[in-house]
């Protein structure tokens, strides 16, 4: 099947200048995405997974469009949207929306919430009748769990996991095809964040909405997507069907990120491997030639300097970004 | 031997909607060298629970009840004998490092300042133990970074910062608020290795407080529940988790989604955290509660003893809770 977004060899490099330089001085290039490519078919779930850092939520402003890409094509629905105007944009755009990470941050306080929802249908669909655009509202607030009779309220008389409900009902107002969700539940509590994540998969399914779902807690990322990609600075370490990295990481960030989520059973966590990941995050500003990975990775070798690793197909679209790649379970206890 | 025991442990805040009570009567204790996890959603009075312990509370908040370290009450204490018990006997350290920290003071300085006031030794003294410290917390290059500033450090590095400014007067009780949440994974599991080494090295018990179940499991002896200000149930790690006596927990550990496992659908707890203006007057879960019956918004269950070294509140028979 024809994919509804291809992503090829996308960059996206912001001129910084460093802390107290001279005005005049050239500033620097960070590149925040680095080379992504990934196709994404009709009604597919892409999972991005990565620390904080890592060039994700770049990645999502690139394809809805609110960051310029230097570098690369984003094909959705066979028109390349990086190389269009703004204002020619403009009509895809209805097509793509986006999910934020603070619920109440996302909202205007001072809209109610049927404006707030109404008002990405008004800006697109100027045409449509009041009372229609009314029905519209509170059918969808149904939809997303919320009583039409809340219309009239304002945001902070909600809840976080409201106030995200909102959120969603405001990007899906429009029946768009494609749907972002950055960090969509890592501000909501447990108990909140399970009913956001089923909502979230019930309306995929039923809308038939193509997702990316951005989030650094793999189990959350795991449980909602069909396929993830693991980023590093700003590059894809490894790609793969969400079962299968999961139960068979094959690149060492991939298993190591797997090895420090903890799991929630003392008898299990206790017998556990634990390979803990030493240092930090080198500065995306001077990232690590060759291998971005290399100064962390248990498995570096003098090699992993000089070229940056190719993407090496392991199979059943498994993709990884490491010429030592090799399968290794993280999740089983050790025995 | 009871390091900390806290006797019907209630905060109050004076808002103005008239008082609100943030911690309803918590009763519990933690031993010498011992882990206590202290697990809740937002408004469940965890991090109030903690504050009112170290004196902390809000200009509008008061706590009633005792809190006995050592025998000593702290809640009644005058602040000059309650500042000779911080930082010396129990410290605490925060969620957000950035901010519990001076940006503008090196951290030499912020450091040093701890022990020359509590200890009385002298700065150049202060500051090589510090860097001892630095190096036990595995900050790389102590004896050079000492002299920065904050912001040089990331997130991580930040936080283990604070801990060894906790440690620094070796106290015998360390309240850990969410330490690991506003750090990655990666650096989340260096954090907890770093507190499991001080456990190992100092014997400080530690009270950890989260919403994380997963760095509970790994981490800490016993487990409290806590909702709406109230204790839902408390036991050791392994019988909490392994059967939960209450709906609340169950519920809990069945709506996170475990990347060991491949669940179609997570369970929910319907509902939203508590309105703690608003409780009923009985459970505070009953309106959220699955296994509700007809006595729970009115009769308050109490806290009961069972399996020897359990407790919980619930209306419900355990063998029931599923």
């Amino acid at each position: 099947m024809e994919p509804i977004l291809s992503v090829q060899d996308l960059s996206v490099t912001f001129d910084v200048h460093p802390q107290g330089a001279w005005p005049w001085t050239k500033p620097q290039k960070l590149h925040a995405v680095n080379g992504i490519s990934f196709d994404l078919a009709p009604g597919e779930c892409l999972g991005v997974v990565g620390e904080s850092g890592s060039g994700k939520s770049t990645l999502a402003r690139a394809i809805v469009g609110t960051v310029p890409s230097s570098h690369g094509r984003i094909v959705f629905e066979g028109h390349d949207l990086a190389a269009m105007s703004t204002n020619a944009r403009r009509v895809h755009r209805k097509d793509v929306q986006m999910i934020f990470q603070d619920p109440l941050a996302a909202l205007n306080p001072r809209m109610n919430v049927g404006d707030i929802i109404a008002e990405p249908l008004i800006t697109h669909e100027p045409k449509t009748p009041r009372k229609e655009v009314r029905k519209r509202v509170q059918a969808l607030m149904e939809r997303v769990g919320l009583l039409p009779n809340l219309i009239n309220r304002y945001p902070h008389e909600f809840s976080g996991g409201q106030c995200q409900r909102i959120g969603i009902a405001r990007a899906l107002i429009l029946k768009p095809k494609l749907l972002i969700c950055d960090e969509p539940v890592s501000a909501l509590d447990v108990s909140v964040q399970a009913q956001v994540v089923n909502l979230l998969r019930e309306l995929q399914r039923d809308m038939g909405l193509s997702m990316i779902f951005i989030a650094h807690d793999l189990s959350v990322v795991k449980h909602v997507s069909d396929k993830v990609m693991v980023m590093y600075l700003g590059r894809t370490m490894e790609m793969a069907a969400s079962k299968v990295l999961t139960a068979t990481p094959r690149h060492p960030y991939s298993q190591a990120l797997i090895a420090s989520v903890p799991i929630p059973d003392p008898v299990l966590e206790r017998a556990r491997r634990r390979p803990v990941l030493e240092g930090e995050l080198p500065s995306p500003l001077r990232p690590p030639s060759g291998c971005v990975f290399r100064t962390r990775c248990p498995k570096a070798q003098d090699v992993c300097a000089k070229e940056r690793p190719p993407m090496i197909d392991a199979g059943d679209g498994h993709w990884v970004a490491c010429p030592f790649q090799q399968v290794q379970q993280v999740l089983e206890p050790a025995r | 031997m009871t390091l900390l025991q806290t006797k019907d442990l209630t905060v109050t805040f004076q808002t103005a909607d008239g008082p609100v009570n943030a911690v309803n009567g918590v009763d519990f204790s933690i031993d010498t060298g011992e882990t206590l996890a202290i697990v809740g959603e937002s408004g469940s009075g965890k991090s109030q629970t903690a504050f009112a312990i170290m004196g902390l509370l809000a200009r509008n908040g008061h706590a009633t009840g005792q809190a006995l370290f050592d025998g000593q009450d702290l809640l009644s204490m005058s602040t000059k004998s309650l500042n000779k018990i911080r930082a010396r006997e129990i410290a605490m350290i925060f969620q957000d490092p950035m901010t519990s920290l001076n940006p503008y003071i090196r951290i030499s300085d912020q450091m040093a300042e701890v022990m020359t006031l509590h200890r009385g030794i002298s700065k150049r003294e202060a500051i090589s133990q510090s860097v001892r410290m630095l190096d036990a917390v595995r900050i790389p290059d102590a004896k050079a970074r000492i002299t920065s500033y904050p912001h040089e450090f990331s997130g991580g590095m930040r936080q283990r910062i604070m801990i060894a400014m906790a440690l620094l007067c070796e106290p015998r009780l360390l309240i850990a608020d969410e330490p690991t949440t506003a750090l990655d994974v990666t650096v989340q599991a260096q954090i907890m290795q770093v507190l499991a080494d001080i456990r190992r090295d100092f014997g400080t018990a530690i009270i950890l407080i989260t919403h994380d179940l997963g760095i509970v499991a790994d981490a800490c002896d016993r487990t409290l529940v806590l909702y709406g200000g109230q204790i839902m149930e408390e036991g050791p790690t392994d019988d909490v988790f392994a059967r939960p006596s209450h709906p609340y927990t169950s519920g809990l550990l069945r709506a996170v989604p475990r990347l060991d496992r491949d669940d179609e659908e997570l369970l929910t707890i319907a509902g939203e955290p508590p309105d703690m203006s608003r409780l009923p007057a009985g459970c505070p879960f009953s309106p959220r509660c699955a296994a509700v019956m007809p006595q729970c918004a009115d009769i308050k269950p109490a806290l009961t003893g069972f399996d020897g070294n359990r407790r919980r509140s619930c209306h419900l028979p355990v063998n029931e809770v599923a």
